[in-house]
């Protein structure tokens, strides 16, 4: 558990948001995250992330699906209990790729769904911190790290300029972790948000 | 952004067309002399099964453009506006290949030789208690009939579609007019759609392909017909569109459109082997002779090599190398993979056809691949004149925005 230090921009309006990431990228400020209410296209890109890997677990995943269904089948139909169906070669390829097929998927949708849960650090029972609630809601969350070398009143008068309408200093939790918020107020006490602006 | 509106045809190009017009003519004339003046008619039937299986193939690759935007119209799909004029100017060749095909189709029905279609023996049908059967369906009156009709309706249909969108080039329509637009063009689609139901996906590969094996039959073989066709004409929009781009073209078309072309690839590419496995599978278990002949010489015959060499073209190729986004957004795959699915869509067809009229060998497919040259250069040819008849972007089409900031 690390609780670190933040400066929290929120902004009302997507229009805004969008010159608002290139900007703070090209004055070299460190986006932790961009928080919003709906998927934006394309602010990823505008926030340099990389592409997600998920696709390629995904391909394995389905590999494992197929590769599962014909080892289990060869061995079952071919070695352990051969049965005749109506006449058929043991080895039966073409009566096999519909299971193979369905298990190519089975594999690849759990799995993907898993990955994803540990991609985005969500599962039942796991908590994160969040900056601002109303990033479920109508506004745009925008949090920069802070590192020893930064300047906390430059970076919020430059969030200001971009077009923040409020602009927090907080403490949060990055990690996640298991319980209960009630419970775990111990991590709350660090934090102390102060509205600067 | 300016937009370079006109479109004039470069020389190489319109070079290339003629040039490969007149291999196709050559072909042809070629195979006219070796086999079409044969006295034999099982001879005589190996010239016509070649132009049967190009002008089919290359007649419903092209209205498939044409199925491409109606799909597009109806799902309100604003995304494809930005190259529309590439499907429409493709389309545009629906008549002139039509009638070429229709011709074709004619006198192989009418011409005395029964060959291909063993149907329009009518002495024959008289002992053959299944065709006899089947002859309500398979008779010549109805051929002609559906095949003149078929193909002057995806003409009219088609020629309508494309008027509407060229008639938005005159000037920025007002919000009524936008509308009315977007419902005159509903209405038209939907009524194309529904001859296109009537048509490619149900009873023209039963007419002109199915009834080759007249004695054999599928419920699959219509949608499977639609679906080589499909991913082909995607495939032929693809190259027209990196054509166009190279040339500096389509200004507003960029990596997000290219990458939707390159899913159609993939997603109908997995979509035709689907529904070529499920009559493939279905006829394999049940085992009952009168389907599995049909699969006899292509499976265990010397169509062998072909059978499954389109399904690695059109199957795993697609799948394995369309797969990562990466590919979809390069120019140079889609390209590559492009003429790989139609030049494999051009072979599924072809062992569709000749093994009707040659089960113990392979035709030299020399030829065909000469003739289907000759298509594919009559298919630039008016392609090209067509797109440089209007202009190259319908900037007034009311979902032009939505193609221009199209992302995937």
């Amino acid at each position: 558990m690390a609780v670190k230090k933040f400066i929290v921009g929120s902004f009302d309006d997507e229009a805004v948001l969008f010159p608002a990431v290139k900007e703070v990228r090209k004055a070299g400020y460190k986006i932790h995250d961009v928080f919003t209410p709906f998927p934006i296209h394309g602010l990823d890109k505008a926030m340099g992330l990389r592409d997600t890997s998920l696709h390629t677990a995904g391909f394995i995943y389905g590999i494992m699906g197929t590769t599962t269904a014909l080892g289990f089948i060869t061995w079952a139909l071919t070695t352990d209990w051969p049965l005749n169906f109506g006449g058929k070669p043991f080895f039966s390829l073409p009566a096999w790729i519909p299971i193979m097929f369905e298990l190519t998927v089975l594999f690849s949708a759990v799995g993907m769904v898993l990955t994803f849960c540990y991609l985005c650090q969500v599962a039942p029972f796991v908590k994160k911190d969040h900056f601002n609630l109303r990033s479920t809601d109508d506004l745009f969350i925008m949090a920069l790290g802070c590192t020893a070398k930064s300047n906390d009143e430059e970076m919020i008068s430059f969030l200001q300029s971009v077009g923040a309408k409020d602009v927090t200093v907080e403490h949060k939790e990055t990690e996640w972790w298991l319980g209960r918020y009630d419970k775990e107020t111990k991590i709350f006490e660090k934090t102390k948000t102060e509205l600067v602006a | 952004m300016s937009i370079r509106e006109q479109f004039t045809i470069p020389k190489n190009y319109k070079w290339w067309s003629y040039a490969l017009i007149g291999v196709g003519l050559i072909s042809t004339l070629l195979l006219y002399i070796s086999h079409g003046t044969s006295a034999d008619e099982h001879v005589r039937s190996r010239f016509w099964a070649s132009l049967l299986q190009n002008s089919v193939f290359f007649l419903l690759v092209v209205n498939a453009a044409m199925f491409f935007i109606c799909t597009t119209i109806l799902a309100w799909g604003g995304w494809a506006i930005s190259f529309r004029r590439v499907p429409e100017a493709i389309a545009s060749a629906v008549p002139v290949i039509g009638i070429i095909c229709g011709a074709i189709l004619l006198a192989i029905v009418f011409g005395g030789d029964h060959a291909i279609y063993h149907w329009t023996d009518a002495e024959h049908v008289k002992h053959d208690p299944i065709l006899n059967h089947k002859s309500v369906f398979l008779n010549k009156n109805f051929f002609l009939v559906w095949t003149v009709l078929t193909i002057f309706l995806w003409w009219v249909l088609g020629k309508k579609i494309r008027t509407l969108s060229i008639d938005t080039d005159k000037g920025v329509l007002s919000v009524a007019e936008n509308k009315k637009f977007v419902w005159k063009n509903t209405v038209w689609a939907a009524l194309f759609m529904v001859v296109f139901a009537l048509t490619v996906m149900s009873t023209i590969p039963w007419l002109w392909l199915m009834s080759i094996d007249a004695h054999w039959y599928s419920t699959m073989y219509s949608w499977y017909t639609f679906a080589s066709t499909f991913v082909s004409g995607m495939a032929l929009i693809a190259i027209f569109v990196v054509y166009l781009k190279n040339k500096g073209y389509l200004e507003y078309t960029n990596q997000e459109h290219l990458h939707d072309l390159g899913k159609f690839m993939f997603a109908f590419s997995v979509f035709w082997t689907y529904l070529w496995f499920s009559q493939y599978m279905l006829i394999w278990y049940s085992n009952q002779p009168e389907e599995t002949i049909y699969f006899q010489p292509r499976v265990h015959g010397v169509y062998k090599t072909i059978f499954f060499l389109n399904l690695i073209i059109n199957f795993l190729a697609p799948l394995l190398l369309l797969m990562k986004r990466d590919a979809k957004r390069n120019y140079m795959t889609i390209t590559l993979l492009a003429v790989l699915i139609i030049f494999g869509h051009w072979l599924d067809f072809f062992q569709m056809v000749h093994p009707g009229t040659s089960k113990n060998h392979v035709p030299a497919m020399l030829y065909d691949l000469g003739i289907g040259l000759g298509f594919v250069g009559l298919i630039m040819f008016v392609t090209g004149r067509s797109l440089a008849k209007h202009p190259m972007v319908p900037k007034y089409h009311p979902f032009f925005k939505e193609s221009v900031i199209h992302h995937t």
